[in-house]
């Protein structure tokens, strides 16, 4: 990767994160510790790899984007916004009434909004539906899922996965979020998911490991993943909950909570911090 | 109201699924998924013909409504199927977020709904399903027999949005012919009458008209409606309630949150009226199909009792 378009990805990615904290900061409630984490996926996805066009929605040929852990959509939506789907004003309506940024998304492919979140589990299953229909209609469209570690528990994934593997869906791409971090504590601790990545190789898959916080290693990851011909990949994607805040990396109580004034603050001083030097 | 007056011949409602699927097979937008049970959901001749278009979800009933979700989202037809207690009970999270919140154009076509299963027992009797799929605003189509369903499924495929299609697995008569109007959204007048009105879906219709029979025989003149889809047709129901002033529903359901439910609500609001429910009060059990129709009064004798009951409270 060029080292232009390198810093251009990690500056989206920091700007996205000043996003988050400000949507969840004023909405007083949501998650931001998830979307924080997952700036670079976001970032490498909608401003390098996927071929998408804010002014053309509804395009049949777009790479579809499909949420499933719906409850760290604030990256979504900054992703978007700043994509230029709506203008970026609209995101402090995000969990307010009559919002077209529901607490958990709501489909509004006119937004870019492609499915309905939050209950977990069921993205990759509608991933796989709608890569099959790419298939029937012979687009080289690609089918983007993003899952969390968390949802890697619910049974619901893994016929899923079992189902993409044996219809041979190379065109689908799954990105975990592997933060380790769940409600209740550490994903390791809470309900053991290793060995990981040999469960989905077991499962058929082409499985990739990338530094989920690094905007380089995510984009080899996924360009790796076009080239695979037969099998579905999923791209294991290393990442930190709560990236650029450093009072809440890594702490599972920033799962689902929103920073309070002074917290907000800080935290924002932290990102503009980073941005500067960038 | 044209009927095959004979009600000689007898098929299973899910036939209809599967003929009415086939004729669906030149609707290269229609695509059918299965959760390993292509021979009891009748969909083995549509795989065959369109190989390609049919897709094998396993036993993962799950996945099979969100991979209907994910193809329905780009423009497929999906037809979701499996047995009743899977498709709206098992998979209940995922109808509801990814078919219903997500405004998918899924069609949930489930067979093996009700008593009628039989010997499988209370596990495969699904009886809360219409409850649950109303519950979530899809439209939800209850075929009275064969050529209804296969009729309702070709309609579905045209209809704009999601749909519930509930269908049995034994062999009931056949009570329409070609010349029977069927839209969905319409209830049907079956036969006309003015001292009470029974009001059924499903294989409950049949049962409905012998009743009527039997009423006819008492001097009670009654009227039965063949009221296949929710939300109601409201206009035939409260003119039935209006012209005969007591109300009998019939279904092969629980009677919370089906037919009998929704039509005593709409009575409540706009046109308050003596109703008695024929429905089932509790899960099934093993047992052939009509010593279960027997044991839970879903038979004509017994919606001939419970009129007679309705009438009386005029
Ligand atoms: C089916 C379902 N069960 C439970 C929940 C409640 N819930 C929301 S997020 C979450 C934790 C999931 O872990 P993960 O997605 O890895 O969390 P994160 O890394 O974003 O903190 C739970 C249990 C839910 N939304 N859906
Ligand atoms: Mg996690």
């Amino acid at each position: 990767m060029q080292e232009k378009r390198r810093r251009r990805l990690e500056r989206i990615a920091w700007e996205l994160r000043g996003d988050i904290v400000a949507m969840v900061a004023n909405a007083k409630s949501g998650h931001c510790g998830g979307p924080l984490g997952l700036a670079e996926v976001f970032s490498v996805l909608y401003f390098h790899s996927m071929r998408h066009d804010a002014k053309k929605p509804l395009w049949r040929e777009r790479d579809r984007l499909y949420l499933s852990n719906g409850h760290v959509c604030a990256v979504l939506y900054a992703a978007l916004a700043r994509s230029g789907y709506f203008p970026p004003e609209e995101l402090l309506s995000f969990r307010k009434l009559g919002s077209r940024l529901q607490g958990h998304p709501h489909r509004n492919e006119r937004i870019g909004i492609e499915t309905t979140a939050g209950m977990l589990g069921q993205g990759l299953s509608v991933s796989v539906g709608a890569a099959l229909a790419a298939r029937l209609d012979k687009s080289k469209r690609r089918v983007y899922c993003v899952a969390s570690d968390g949802e890697c528990q619910e049974g619901s994934t893994w016929e899923a996965a079992m189902a993409a593997s044996n219809y041979n869906l190379s065109n689908l791409t799954l990105l975990i979020d592997y933060n380790n971090v769940q409600i209740s504590g550490h994903v390791s601790e809470v309900m053991r998911l290793e060995p990981f990545a040999a469960k989905w190789k077991a499962f058929g898959w082409n499985v990739l490991e990338a530094r989920g916080n690094d905007v380089e290693s995510v984009a080899q990851a996924i360009e790796k993943a076009k080239l695979e011909k037969s099998r579905p990949t999923a791209i294991i994607c290393r990442t930190t909950l709560g990236k650029g805040v450093s009072f809440m990396e890594d702490n599972p109580e920033w799962h689902g909570k929103p920073p309070d004034a002074e917290q907000a603050r800080r935290a924002l001083e932290e990102i503009s911090e980073r941005l500067e030097k960038l | 109201m044209k009927l095959n007056s004979k009600f000689t011949e007898k098929k299973a409602t899910r036939d209809g699924l599967g003929d009415g699927l086939l004729e669906l097979g030149r609707n290269p937008k229609v695509v059918v998924l299965c959760a390993d049970l292509e021979e009891s959901t009748k969909t083995k001749a549509f795989k065959q013909k369109h190989p390609k278009r049919f897709f094998e979800a396993g036993v993962a009933e799950m996945n099979l409504v969100g991979m209907a979700a994910g193809l329905a989202l780009d423009g497929y037809i999906p037809f979701a199927t499996t047995f009743a207690v899977f498709g709206t009970g098992l998979a209940y999270g995922t109808v509801r977020q990814s078919v219903a919140i997500n405004k998918a154009n899924v069609k949930l076509a489930c067979t093996h709904a009700g008593v009628t299963v039989g010997e499988d027992g209370e596990t495969h009797q699904m009886l809360e399903d219409v409850s649950l799929m109303t519950g979530l605003g899809i439209t939800t189509v209850v075929p009275c027999d064969y050529l209804e369903a296969k009729r309702a499924t070709i309609a579905a495929a045209s209809w704009p949005g999601s749909l519930y299609l509930r269908f049995g697995r034994e062999k009931t008569p056949i009570i329409t012919d070609a010349s029977t109007p069927f839209k969905i959204g319409e209830a049907e007048i079956f036969r006309d009458g003015s001292d009470i009105a029974i009001i059924a879906n499903g294989i409950e219709v049949f049962q409905a008209l012998e009743a009527a029979k039997i009423l006819k025989t008492k001097g009670v003149s009654a009227r039965v409606i063949n009221c296949h889809t929710l939300p109601l047709d409201e206009k035939t129901v409260l003119k039935a309630a209006r012209a005969c002033g007591a109300i009998v529903t019939a279904e092969e359901h629980s009677i919370h949150g089906g037919l009998g439910s929704t039509v005593s609500r709409l009575l409540a609001e706009k046109a308050p009226t003596p109703t008695e429910f024929v429905g089932t009060r509790s899960f099934g059990e093993s047992g052939t199909a009509s010593q279960l129709m027997e044991r839970h009064g879903l038979t004509a004798p017994y919606i001939a009792r419970v009129a007679a009951l309705a009438e009386s409270r005029k």
